[in-house]
């Protein structure tokens, strides 16, 4: 079907002049989108409290359907695992055998560490229960991988703290609406967390890659030390996250480091936990000298 | 004993069915809310419970977006772009105006693509909304990037491919409420 054309409005002189009107605020409409676009890069969080208008508007319907939760990600890890069922199921009885035997010995070491703690006279430092909240959504249809918390400022949560989930680390807190919080999720590209080798403390970061994983590179480039199945969690370096936090798992060698997959995947996490910035003072000094390098630019 | 309930219901039904789809006035109000209305809606979708470990849900604000301005041309004013992108930026985590720049940009192609491709079927409007929505995505995936660290551009592939995919199914919805806005 031809569209009906709308371009050549007759002879009247004042709808050609009105057509090319459109025009002009077309062109004007573009520049100004690529006004707002050049401020938002250069001021990342400028806009974010428009975001956190729209998210506090839209809450409760996530938080009514956040019942029923769905995971895309599930769709092609369901499909693959019908193929190497056999194989897996193998694997995991091995598994299961040897997790027995140390699950045994580990009993046995606890019963001794509280014998002797108790000589020393030690006591364990209770944690501090953060706030226990919800992921109501994700931006699943950008490359930036956000989610949003079903809590906000009015539980007492600030932008920068860590959150966890039963699993393992989830992400920070990047902005704080009343009643909903912006979460900057540990598999964006964006989000930078100092990890250890849970083995022997070998110090590394990991950047996430956006697509479920993350990439881990160890702080002394030139060697390699990863390999499958090493366990990571967070070093405490930075101040930010607290350390000793299950972080991910090492899938295999890359050129530079290692891919790894989180422990917390969000999708199978109902709950987060929010925890107190581990060491506040060590963050600010590093925000304010980030402050000074931009502004000596 | 046969109850003659259901029979009685049955025709009651279908003649009210009838009447509510034969000789119904277009009301101005519906005429021009359910077009703007689809779109935002589907801007809004990513405040489902849906939680994604990477980008997968299609861009369903701007396919709707595009199908409508497919099928209606002059349906929305040349800058209309501007308005429906902005609204999107603020649902879908990217930078804020990438949106209105990317959607005002697609309006002027459109207009562009008015220009020399007169009649065209089915399948070509199917691949110039999968054209606009790739390019789209990929044009989005640099904006995040000029803002912060972004991934690569593979990791876009099987949102464009489950994009294309849907966009002939978000078409056939439009067309829908297309009738179902004009009366006919």
């Amino acid at each position: 079907m031809a569209p009906p054309s709308n371009r050549r409005p007759g002879y009247s002189r004042k709808a050609q002049y009105g057509l090319f009107a459109t025009y002009v605020l077309a062109v004007a409409g573009a520049l100004v989108a690529a006004l707002l676009l050049v401020i938002s890069i250069a001021d990342p969080t400028g806009f974010s409290a428009l975001r956190t208008a729209g998210s506090e508007v839209t809450a409760p319907i996530s938080r009514f359907l956040g019942s029923i939760r769905r995971s895309f990600g599930d769709m092609g890890e369901n499909m693959s695992a019908y193929f190497d069922a056999a194989s897996k199921n193998d694997a995991l009885n091995r598994e299961v055998e040897a997790n027995r035997q140390k699950l045994n010995d580990a009993a046995a070491l606890k019963v001794e560490n509280n014998r002797l703690r108790k000589l020393l006279g030690l006591v364990e430092q209770a944690e501090e229960i953060g706030v226990i909240a919800r992921l109501v959504s994700t931006s699943a249809s950008s490359s930036r991988r956000l989610a949003t918390l079903s809590e906000g400022s009015n539980k007492g949560i600030v932008t920068g703290q860590p959150i966890r989930g039963p699993a393992g680390l989830v992400g920070r807190i990047i902005s704080v609406g009343p009643t909903t919080a912006s979460v900057l999720l540990v598999t964006d590209a964006d989000n930078v967390v100092p990890v250890m080798r849970a083995a022997d403390g070998l110090p590394a970061f990991a950047t996430g890659l956006s697509n479920g994983t993350v990439s881990i590179r160890p702080i002394n480039l030139g060697v390699n030390p990863f390999k499958k199945g090493d366990v990571i969690v967070t070093s405490g370096n930075g101040g930010l996250y607290p350390p000793n936090i299950p972080f991910a798992l090492v899938l295999g060698k890359t050129d530079d480091g290692a891919t790894a997959r989180p422990f917390a995947d969000p999708g199978r996490t109902p709950f987060v936990m929010t925890m107190p910035i581990y060491e506040p003072e060590v963050v600010a000094i590093e925000a304010a000298s980030d402050e000074a390098e931009q502004a000596e630019e | 004993m046969k109850s003659p309930l259901p029979a009685m219901m049955r025709t009651r039904r279908s003649r009210s069915r009838y009447q509510s789809e034969i000789d119904r006035s277009q009301s101005p109000v519906w005429m021009t809310v359910i077009p703007i209305a689809s779109v935002l809606l589907a801007s809004m979708i990513t405040s489902l419970p849906i939680i994604a470990a990477q980008p997968l849900l299609p861009p369903l604000g701007l396919m709707v977006f595009v199908a409508w301005r497919l099928m209606r041309p002059g349906i929305w004013p040349m800058w209309a772009g501007l308005p429906f992108g902005l609204f999107d930026d603020i649902f879908s985590g990217q930078p804020f105006g990438s949106g209105g720049l990317i959607w005002s940009l697609v309006m002027l192609g459109m207009e562009l693509v008015d220009t020399y491709m007169i009649w065209r079927d089915h399948w070509q409007d199917w691949l110039i909304g999968a054209i606009i929505i790739a390019l789209a995505l990929l044009v989005g995936l640099w904006f995040v990037g000029l803002a912060y660290n972004a991934p690569g551009a593979v990791i876009l592939l099987p949102q464009i491919i489950l994009s294309v995919l849907l966009f002939p199914l978000v078409v056939r919805l439009c067309a829908r409420l297309d009738s179902w806005r004009l009366a006919t």
